[in-house]
């Protein structure tokens, strides 16, 4: 515990504590839950009960480098991201402001290309960006450009638990819409900092219409987190933490694409840890699977869909991973060492 | 991927199990002494296939766990000096010295980057003329010719603000040192890579000089299972052997172009390695004709006292050892994780706690 | 630190080469082998090409398993 008072405390704020990890979720719970009184469990959106109406609001800020990468940029980023967090609270995304704090210098060509790309995300994703902020700093004081987003939306009918993930039961499939660990890679090339070149492409994408065709089969869901910082790992273990159940998942069944297998393997990365900005881990019934995985499969963003895992009855509220031998191994919440400024 | 795939086959995998279930008529047990090998053996779950009277032992195979608690100091020390930049493997970042880590001190402002190969600290250093760039040379004989060969470059394109402070260890001595310390061992199954560079001749001596057996192994689980196999059968023969199973990258005599370039930068000296203690000839030293890329020469370090810190309930050492096993230590997966290593077998993905506690810590 | 993996070799530039691992690119210094051409397969380690994978010892090692799977029942 090391924010809630002074004795043992942390003294400085590390880059670990930005990555999404067990630091980034201890910082979230010492430092600002406890003092804004916030409770758990912590979902990606608020719901709020406002005259019998189920709203969502949700916030998040941007500060990737680079800026522009293999299938997106910061802009696009921001409109998917905010977009994703309320359509896998079950809402329909509607609203969404954004705040520009820009660097002095910033070219008007390079601003031209992010708005422009965010007009164009909300419109396909469907939703309006109606409010926003705007303050420029010297040069210096922040990198290039940060943006922070809100968005709300309205619950669908029946969702509002979807969050929670108080209906997952033993017995119950993970379904994932398809390939982890592109958005990092992309992003890793785009640094050039590293001795690579990849053809790997963000999965940046708005998820908003690939849940709304789950959530239209009008099966059963029981629960929906979009992968980000931390990746499929962080996911499955706050799943586990949340419902106090034990998560399986095969690893030859989670879908990694061969590029990012390679440079895994070379930089002793682990696929299921690195940041997602497209992907959604959807817990159903078995029942519902085969009906939801047609769901899926019918969306682009979902072509190469897998059922990856199930939740089991062990009250041992740990992942573990079925090798490729056979044999098994712990999947823990990451540290947080992989990469900062991710997302 | 070639030459992957083919020796993660599960049939081939499957076939091995039995035929090692078969032949392991007695007890043995077998060290591996890389990094690579710890790592591979436990994400593939190798020990769980194997019967119960097959042991695998971990030893001093990580460079990163070897590394004593002096060298982080002396980096640290290095990196609080005007216009330095220290380049370094990722792994050694969160390594605790006696009073912080390069990470901590990154975070207080010093100049530390993560780097994937000496030649990249070149670059730096090429790209910076005003700072000193200083790469911290950690790892076997697998990384140090390529350590040589960018010292080498540095003088020959006269950059001269690039430093190397070498920590650099080999291998054999190492092994020589845990088998005359007592540990029970049958067999090694030998470093994959390092003999890629010094051949299989290297190793010659545990099977001449020692009696025990000698594989060198790859790293894919059939390539290890196959290595296991292999040792088991050279037991129960009596017959012991320095066999190649990694044929495919090792041969007798290795990479004598690379063993050229270590010799033209480097010379054996005396080196401390946590857990083991001063060892002769074991260490990499930059010799006279480059003493202008060594930072030991070029910068005054004032060094604190040796192991200062160390916590005595950290049983790293005798991990290192093959003393103990992760599980045997107070600290671990307790009080020593991941996020707040103690030691440097938890830091290091190479090391046993790490790999333990990453997949076996429920058994 | 990293590890070593077989990569191919697409491109020669003088003392270093591009190499592939399952499609990403790599920089690889060749300052440790001689004679390395585009389409060979390397070891590669930190940045360096430190070995030559060969072909017939990797068919070799394979075919004595694949021998071994036929008996092991």
């Amino acid at each position: 515990m090391h924010f809630i008072n002074t004795e043992g405390m942390d003294e400085f704020i590390t880059l670990n504590h930005g990555s999404g990890g067990r630091l980034t979720g201890e910082l979230i719970r010492e430092m600002f839950a406890t003092r804004f009184g916030m409770n758990e469990p912590f979902t990606d959106s608020a719901i709020a009960n406002i005259k019998g109406r189920e709203m969502a609001f949700t916030t998040d800020s941007y500060v990737i480098e680079p800026i522009f990468f293999p299938g997106g940029n910061i802009g696009k980023l921001a409109v998917c991201g905010t977009v994703n967090d309320l359509a896998v609270a079950g809402a329909i995304p509607l609203y969404l402001t954004a705040s520009f704090i820009i660097e002095e210098g910033f070219p008007v060509k390079d601003l031209i290309t992010i708005v422009e790309s965010m007009a164009q995300e909300a419109k396909n994703a469907g939703v309006k960006i109606v409010a926003g902020d705007t303050k420029v700093v010297e040069k210096g004081k922040c990198d290039k450009i940060f943006i922070t987003t809100t968005g709300a939306g309205v619950i669908r009918d029946g969702c509002s638990h979807i969050g929670t993930a108080v209906k997952v039961k033993p017995g119950d499939r993970l379904i994932i819409n398809g390939p982890v660990g592109n958005h990092s890679i992309a992003v890793m090339g785009a640094r050039k900092q590293l001795s690579f070149t990849s053809q790997v492409v963000s999965d940046c994408a708005s998820l908003n219409h690939l849940i709304n065709r789950v959530l239209d089969t009008r099966c059963e869901v029981h629960f929906m987190r979009d992968l980000t910082r931390g990746g499929l790992a962080t996911v499955l273990n706050e799943l586990s933490a949340m419902t106090g159940m034990g998560v399986e998942v095969e690893e030859d069944k989670i879908p990694v694409d061969e590029p990012v297998k390679g440079l895994c393997e070379m930089m002793g990365f682990d696929p299921l840890y690195l940041a997602n900005e497209g992907k959604v881990l959807i817990v159903v019934p078995p029942e519902e699977c085969d009906k939801v995985m047609a769901a899926i499969r019918s969306e682009p963003s979902g072509e190469k869909a897998e059922v990856i895992g199930i939740i089991t009855g062990n009250k041992n509220k740990m992942v573990i991973v079925k090798t490729l031998t056979g044999g098994t191994r712990i999947l823990d919440m990451h540290s947080g060492i992989q990469l900062p400024r991710i997302c | 991927m070639k030459y992957i795939d083919e020796y993660r086959d599960i049939r081939l995998i499957r076939a091995l199990e039995k035929t090692i279930r078969r032949e392991a008529i007695g007890s043995y047990i077998f060290m591996e002494v890389c990094g690579g090998h710890t790592a591979a053996i436990h994400r593939f779950g190798i020990p769980s296939l194997l019967p119960p009277n097959v042991t695998l032992l971990s030893g001093p195979g990580c460079p990163v766990c070897v590394t004593p608690v002096s060298t982080i100091d002396r980096t640290i020390e290095l990196a609080s000096q005007k216009d330095v930049i220290i380049t370094s493997f990722g792994d050694l970042i969160r390594v605790p010295g006696s009073v912080s880590s390069l990470e901590k001190e990154k975070a207080h402002g010093a100049d530390v980057r993560i780097v994937f190969s000496a030649l990249e600290a070149l670059e730096i250093a090429r790209a910076s003329k005003g700072k000193k760039v200083i790469f911290l040379g950690i790892g076997f004989e697998t990384t140090a010719p390529g350590t040589a060969a960018a010292i080498i470059k540095a003088k020959e394109s006269g950059i001269r603000n690039f430093f190397v402070l070498s920590a650099h260890k080999i291998m054999p001595p190492a092994m020589e040192a845990i088998i005359c310390d007592g540990t029970e061992i049958n067999g090694f199954i030998c470093p994959g890579h390092v003999s890629t560079i010094t051949g299989s001749k290297g190793f010659r001596f545990i099977s001449e000089k020692y009696n025990l057996g000698c594989v060198i192994s790859g790293f894919e689980p059939v390539d290890i299972m196959m290595s296991v196999l292999m040792l088991i059968k050279q037991v129960n023969n009596h017959k012991f052997l320095t066999e190649i199973q990694y044929s495919r990258a090792v041969t007798v005599e290795g990479n004598l172009k690379a063993q050229k370039i270590m010799d033209e930068v480097f010379t054996l000296a005396s080196n401390e390695w946590r857990g083991l203690g001063t060892i002769e000839r074991s260490g990499l030293k930059i010799n006279d004709k480059y003493s202008a890329h060594d930072a030991e020469k070029v910068f005054s370090l004032k060094g604190l006292s040796e192991n200062l810190r160390e916590n005595t309930s950290c049983l790293c050492g005798e991990v290192l050892r093959g003393r103990k096993r992760p599980t045997d230590c107070r600290l671990f997966a307790g009080v020593c994780t991941p996020d707040n290593p103690v030691g440097a077998c938890m830091v290091s993905a190479e090391g046993a706690c790490n790999a333990f506690y990453k997949y076996r810590r429920n058994g | 630190m990293c590890l070593s993996l077989p990569a191919k070799v697409i491109e020669v530039n003088g003392d270093m080469a591009d190499v592939s691992v399952g499609g990403t690119i790599f920089k690889a210094g060749l300052q440790l082998l001689d004679d390395v051409k585009p389409g060979d397969y390397v070891l590669l380690h930190a940045g360096f090409a430190i070995q030559k994978i060969k072909e017939d010892e990797a068919r070799e090692i394979l075919g004595l398993l694949e021998e071994m799977e036929e008996q092991a029942d």
